[in-house]
């Protein structure tokens, strides 16, 4: 059994390397869920319409169901893939997307292939081929996903960054030290600068107490690294200390 | 080098917000034609958002930001390479008119296999019914064939000379349960290509079995023309048809073997899925006809329509389908193939 990753990354030919984040089969087990109520619903609303037509041909009207109902059970998927991007309305409400493996577009081939190959991945019940073949690829793909080149990968809102993500530091002790700011940035590596900016970041996420014995640390370590002179930094709490040589490593 | 991040953001989010906007509306308009400038303003900021992303993996932390990009990157890198395959229209008539054939002759091997494991099966079937009439029941799964040829052509010959009609007033309804029925199987037969073939192989080499079982009864109860106006009209369509379906898994199951192949099993499977899906939807289309033809002329009978005329119907319908799969869109693949030569000759 190969190893299952979170993550499916494409490196484009001119070397942009990005990553999608493989759903879930939970995910694609609500959302799968979640379009059957949409199909049912669509159902019932177009089976009162086509029953209009047995004022016409009673014949006429059942033929048309049974039709209708194999075109709609067959084709939702298919149509809603290929127009929405690789999104059915269960998709777009769990926030999945059906995409190229190559991080390309979908072609209607791919849309149509995948789904026409859904009944195999369904047997013998309950999804059992596709789940079993899901489990045995690292990159959770059923069976009309291996065939169709495709991927059902899980996208999160991503907003576009806000500028002054760690806030300004209004008064910095630091700031007018040329000679230190220049240490502190000779001596502190990108690695150490990132986990500082992360640390603040994430201030939020941490716990109190976890949170005062990281900051303590932090500030510790830059504090020795840069040689900062106790006076300037008399009375601030390591909190300020690590904020202020954040402010001064990124500005 | 640690670059500052806030500057950094406040500098591109612009860019990034107006290259989100844009692929927004590619989004939600698949068909929308971009004037030139569009198209190279996007791409301009494409390739700037994906330098973006390599500086800010290399020299900064944020991971807000690198989801962000990395998301922006991966629909942009979609909708530019993208673009020449999939962003063309439908063209429904230049589908059927060449395209279905010209799928169908690339892939005529695989055809010729799905038509002799009918054969093989349709022998199967006669030669099990000329050694065990009492197999009869157990092959055919219908029961109206369960019964005496002879008996049940004089049924159907006396309810026609009657003018009764036992369909009327279903036609419709059978005609699309026939559809949808002969349009899983054929589906089946193309899905089942996964199992490297082998329930491709049983599916057709079964239906054959049926086939000349049938066949075998009728004939051998002196009731040839019955059964040729009974058939002819819808199975000259429905029969290749299934056999399509069967072609397409057989192309699947070639693809998924890779025999004499050196492209990885992904190349191989997208080298052959457009011939594929071409296949199956030419076969649904077929489908679509022999439902109607099988519904509203099949069952009907002499006196009321004589067996010649529809035994010709039968024949000129099988003779207009073999000329459009072997001449539709051969002129184009001609000429394409003259000017590959000339293109040879020129650059050689």
């Amino acid at each position: 059994m190969k190893e299952r990753t979170a993550r499916y990354r494409v490196v484009t030919p001119e070397g942009v390397e990005f990553s999608f984040r493989l759903a879930s089969p939970v995910l694609r087990a609500a959302a799968l869920i979640v379009d059957w109520a949409v199909v049912s619903a669509a159902w019932s609303l177009i089976a009162i319409l086509i029953s209009l037509l047995g004022v016409v041909s009673m014949d006429l009207a059942i033929g048309a169901m049974v039709v209708g109902y194999f075109l709609l059970s067959r084709g939702y998927a298919v149509f809603a893939e290929w127009a929405w991007r690789g999104q059915t309305i269960g998709k777009r409400v769990l926030r999945l997307r059906v995409v190229d493996a190559r991080g390309l577009r979908l072609s209607f081939a791919q849309c149509l292939l995948r789904n026409l190959l859904r009944f195999i991945d369904a047997l013998p019940l309950a999804y059992a081929v596709g789940g079993v073949a899901a489990l045995l690829n690292a990159r959770g793909q059923r069976l009309g996903d291996l065939v169709a080149g495709t991927l059902v990968v899980h996208e999160p809102v991503e907003r576009a960054p806000a500028a002054e993500a760690i806030g300004a530091q209004k008064h910095n002790s630091l700031r007018g030290q040329a000679a230190l700011v220049a240490r502190l940035r000779r001596e502190t590596s990108p690695a150490e600068a990132r986990a500082a900016w992360q640390a603040l970041a994430r201030r939020e996420q941490i716990e109190p107490a976890a949170r005062l014995t990281l900051y303590a640390e932090m500030a510790a370590h830059f504090r020795e690294v840069g040689r900062v002179p106790e006076e300037l930094v008399d009375g601030l709490t390591d909190e300020q200390v690590l904020r202020n040589v954040v402010d001064v490593l990124y500005r | 080098m640690i670059i500052n991040l806030d500057h950094f953001i406040a500098t591109e989010r612009p860019r990034w917000e107006r290259l989100e906007a844009m692929l927004r509306r590619l989004a939600e308009d698949p068909w929308r034609e971009m004037p030139l400038e569009e198209a190279r303003e996007l791409e301009a900021l494409y390739q700037r958002a994906c330098a973006d992303l390599a500086r800010l993996r290399t020299y900064a932390a944020d991971p807000g930001t690198r989801a962000y990009l990395e998301g922006l990157v991966a629909r942009g890198y979609g909708e530019i390479h993208g673009q020449r395959a999939a962003r063309r229209r439908l063209r429904p008539w230049a589908w059927l008119a060449r395209g279905f054939p010209q799928a169908f002759r690339r892939r005529l091997g695989a055809f010729w296999l799905a038509l002799a494991l009918v054969l093989v099966g349709s022998i199967f079937g006669a030669a099990a019914l000329a050694f065990d009439p009492e197999a009869k029941e157990v092959i055919m799964p219908f029961s109206h064939l369960h019964g005496d040829p002879a008996e049940r052509v004089a049924e159907e010959e006396r309810r026609a000379l009657d003018g009764e009609d036992r369909g009327e007033g279903a036609r419709a309804t059978f005609a699309g349960q026939l559809m949808v029925h002969n349009t899983q199987v054929t589906l089946t037969a193309m899905a089942l290509g996964l199992t490297w073939g082998i329930g491709t192989v049983v599916i057709m080499f079964y239906n054959g079995v049926i086939l000349g079982a049938v066949c075998f009864d009728y004939v051998v109860a002196g009731q040839s023309v019955f059964l040729a106006g009974w058939l002819l009209p819808h199975g000259s369509v429905e029969i290749p048809a299934m056999l399509l379906g069967g072609q397409a898994g057989l192309v699947l199951a070639g693809a998924l073997v890779g025999r004499r192949e050196r492209r990885p099993l992904a190349a191989r499977l997208r080298a052959v899925m457009p011939d594929v899906v071409t296949l199956c939807g030419g076969a649904a289309l077929l489908l679509i006809w022999a439902g109607i033809i099988e519904s509203y002329l099949s069952q009907h009978h002499e006196p009321a329509l004589p067996y010649a005329a529809k035994i010709a119907f039968g024949l000129v319908q099988l003779a207009a389908l073999v000329w459009w799969l072997a001449r539709g869109g051969a002129a184009e693949e001609k000429r394409a193939a003259a000017d590959g030569a000339r293109a040879e000759e020129a650059g050689a």
